[in-house]
């Protein structure tokens, strides 16, 4: 088998005041799946998340991201294939101009000059916002902010992008168009999210992750069924959404 | 480069000799020069030169509470020294303030900071101006939006004592940028950041933009000279 894109073996930790996020998490992605990650809310999704590039790092256990160790040295190497949208695009968007944005993170790996332009241009064509390049991020709407922050993470050329709520305060239409740009582009996806129709219209397969521990993980179809599974993870479906009919 | 210019040209009005009228006339058709091109309205013009109102008010005061040989005009009794000072300040408080504004209409917020780079200002400050300009919007949001909630509780502060609420909207305000400024610190660091900004391209300015910026500079200057060597 292939060199799994992500691979966590074990992984605890605990925030300094005690509180325990992760309590023993093995995970492993391969090249080309579309996980959705799920849970409650303080199970610890974004304390995954944050493993995946080493901003926090395992008390116990290990992470690897094809195949190379998340350790200090190879923070660069690592940041650059992993690739995490955030929540809020206010966060991620922190540049006078949406370009420069876009080229932050391939000038820190060093890119200059036409390449460096080349980079920006495609990761926003990507997400049809090639028009807004030398736009204000706070002169765009919410869901184009939150397009231009995914353009951000693809100027890296990352071998996984991951979202963090990818569908949250979109308004219909935004969500809609979202998930068509995301549903073409040829990239491994890790999507934490609540909104579970849209974790089964974008994902193939689904992680039940809740109170640190990963307690379901199989074809997003079958979780999603799973009624005594849902209820006992405080997961619902929206009302009269029926997985099965889909 | 318009950068440039214009902090020479502020410079080379400050050094100008007060009693040299004619050229500050000369700097003023500068300036109106400046605005044509940019298409600048004059009352576009006017309004933004109210914020120099305060310090006119001062220079005002000045030929009425100033030392010295006293002019009698009209009922008043003004100090010489008094009046030169006062128009001093009101000629290169106008001219300095215009020559700022024509360039602040003419320029995109990025172009400025370009400029401060293209003159080696360090990478820290525009960094910081370029967060200040981003960020000023999403933080008088929050604000506007917690004084809509605030106000959407029946919140109508008539004397001092219930502007307490008004302290707390600023600390939980200030608590929340905090935040907010880790948050973008994480969001950084996920992209490779390590310690120290990305160069901008150093496209050096074009040639034509440069004798541009000499010329209006060195015309400013010129006159300045002129004033000093003919008082």
């Amino acid at each position: 088998m292939s060199v799994p894109t992500v691979e966590m073996n074990g992984v605890a930790f605990r925030y300094p005041d005690g509180r325990r996020a992760l309590d023993g998490v093995d995970l492993h992605v391969h090249p080309g799946e579309r996980v959705a990650l799920l849970g409650p809310n303080g199970a610890g999704k974004t304390t995954l998340v944050l493993h995946l590039n080493g901003i926090l790092l395992p008390e116990v256990g290990e992470v690897r991201i094809d195949g190379i160790p998340v350790v200090k040295g190879n923070f660069l190497d690592v940041r650059r294939r992993v690739g995490i949208v955030f929540q809020d695009p206010d966060d991620q968007l922190f540049m006078p101009t949406v370009q420069a944005d876009v080229e932050f993170g391939p000038a820190n790996l060093g890119l200059r000059g036409e390449e460096l332009a080349a980079r920006s241009r495609s990761a926003l064509e990507a997400v049809g916002m090639g028009q807004a390049a030398g736009r204000a991020p706070h002169h765009l709407s919410f869901g184009e902010r939150r397009l231009v922050a995914i353009a951000t993470v693809l100027a890296m050329e990352p071998e996984i992008l991951v979202l963090d709520e990818p569908s949250a305060n979109l308004d219909p239409a935004g969500r809609r168009e979202l998930a068509e740009v995301l549903d073409q582009l040829a990239i491994t996806m890790l999507m934490v999210t609540h909104d579970l129709p849209y974790a089964l219209q974008l994902c193939t397969r689904a992680v039940i992750l809740n109170q640190g521990r990963i307690v379901a993980d199989g074809p997003i179809r079958e979780i999603l069924a799973d009624r005594e599974l849902m209820a006992a993870n405080r997961l619902e479906l929206p009302y009269g959404f029926d997985p099965a009919g889909w | 480069m318009k950068l440039a210019a214009t902090l020479l040209f502020v410079g080379a009005v400050v050094a100008t000799p007060r009693e040299a009228f004619w050229v500050f006339a000369g700097h003023a058709a500068i300036v109106g020069t400046a605005a044509t091109i940019g298409r600048i309205p004059f009352r576009f013009l006017a309004r933004r030169l109210v914020i120099e109102i305060p310090f006119l008010l001062f220079a005002i005061l000045l030929p009425l509470v100033g030392r010295g040989e006293r002019i009698d005009v009209w009922f008043l009794s003004l100090s010489r020294e008094g009046l030169w000072g006062a128009w001093n300040i009101l000629a290169k408080a106008t001219l300095g303030a215009a020559a700022s504004i024509v360039l602040a209409a003419t320029t995109q917020v990025g172009d400025l900071l370009l400029g401060f780079d293209r003159l080696k200002v360090p990478r820290a400050f525009t960094a910081i101006m370029g967060f200040m300009v981003r960020y000023l919007d999403v933080i008088i949001g929050n604000l506007d939006r917690m004084r809509v909630a605030l106000r959407s509780r029946g919140y109508a502060p008539r004397w001092i004592g219930e502007a307490r609420a008004l302290g707390a909207t600023a600390g939980s305000l200030f608590i929340r940028s905090y935040e907010r400024g880790e948050r973008v610190y994480l969001a950084m660091l996920s992209r490779g950041y390590a310690g120290s900004m990305p160069d901008p391209d150093h496209t050096a300015a074009p040639a034509a933009e440069w004798i541009g910026a000499a010329l209006v500079a060195g015309l400013a200057a010129g006159l300045a000279a002129i004033g000093w060597i003919l008082r």
